[in-house]
């Protein structure tokens, strides 16, 4: 005797199962690295010194005054990034029923990652922590006492 | 003979409601993230338009979200680890309940640590 299981018994096609797998693998691999990368983000800008009360546009300009913290934020805003919109996509994958309700806010999530993590990546490539005609003491300190 | 099931590692357990609450975290974390790639842009606009954006941040009720936010990440990193055992670890299965538990622990100290710190950043007063 034997039964005969129905469709979806199998992956609707081997390509886009593989993906899956490379996609379950990112959540995990990304997880690692996003733990340590949030928590130094998190120590370094909320715990250490006057915390949230510190941050201003000199903050931020002493950090990315040298290429670490440049490096770190610009990984993390991959990661994290691509790491929620694939969370994201599979809960709309358990709770849109109808299949073009589905199809059009996965390519939503993805649409508004990438342009997310352009504007990121544009932000922290082409940041300028002394921009001309600004009032200095809203300046980082290195730009005034050269 | 049992009449209902017994229960599984996911159903109705610890198992269910770790799942439960890594969902709502993971969708919180996400929409922060959204808001913060945009706040932060505006270090691109001007020195004045980031700094005003920011100062929402040291406000009261924001501050308060802000205890939110670290608590919902240090449940859903450490509750990520717990996942990533789980798969690979091949006790994993066998120690998910110890290990959910231990995730609640690490997580409330870590927060512990934290909370008064950030209400006094927020509040005034400690510098
Ligand atoms: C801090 C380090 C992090 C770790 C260790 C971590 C770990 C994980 C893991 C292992 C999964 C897969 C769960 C599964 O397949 O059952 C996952 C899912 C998810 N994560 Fe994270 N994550 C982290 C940060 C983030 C961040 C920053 C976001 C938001 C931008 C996020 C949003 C999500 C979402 C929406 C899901 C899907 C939840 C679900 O399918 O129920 N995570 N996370």
């Amino acid at each position: 005797m034997s039964i005969t299981i129905e469709t979806p018994r199998s992956p609707r096609s081997r390509k886009s199962a593989k993906l899956e797998k490379y996609g379950w693998l990112y959540m995990r691999a990304s997880g690692a690295l996003l733990l340590v990368l949030i928590f130094g983000h998190l120590i370094a800008n909320l715990f250490v010194g006057e915390g949230i009360r510190a941050i201003d546009f000199g903050f931020v300009g002493g950090k990315w005054a040298t290429p670490f913290w440049r490096i770190w934020d610009g990984i993390m805003l991959w990661l994290a990034l691509i790491h929620g919109t694939n969370g994201m996509r599979t809960l709309v994958n358990d709770y849109a029923e109808r299949p073009w309700v589905r199809k059009s806010l996965v390519v939503t999530l993805w649409a508004v990652c990438g342009v997310l993590i352009l504007l990121g990546t544009l932000v922290i490539t082409t940041f300028d922590p002394c921009p001309a005609n600004s009032l200095p003491e809203l300046l980082p300190s290195f730009c005034t006492n050269k | 003979m049992p009449s209902k099931p017994a229960g599984t590692l996911y159903r109705g357990k610890v198992g269910m409601w770790s799942w439960v609450l890594h969902r709502i975290t993971g969708v919180a974390i996400f929409f922060f993230l959204l808001v913060h790639v945009l706040d932060t842009a505006l270090v691109r606009v001007s020195p004045e338009a980031y700094n005003s954006v920011i100062a929402t941040y040291k406000t009261p009720i924001i501050g308060l979200g802000e205890l939110g936010l670290v608590a919902s990440i240090l449940f859903h990193a450490l509750n990520g680890v717990r996942v990533i055992l789980i798969d690979f670890w091949p006790k994993g299965a066998k120690f998910q309940n110890v290990m959910f538990w231990v995730v609640i622990a690490v997580a409330v100290i870590l927060f512990a640590g934290f909370a008064p710190r950030h209400l006094m950043h927020v509040f005034g007063g400690a510098k």
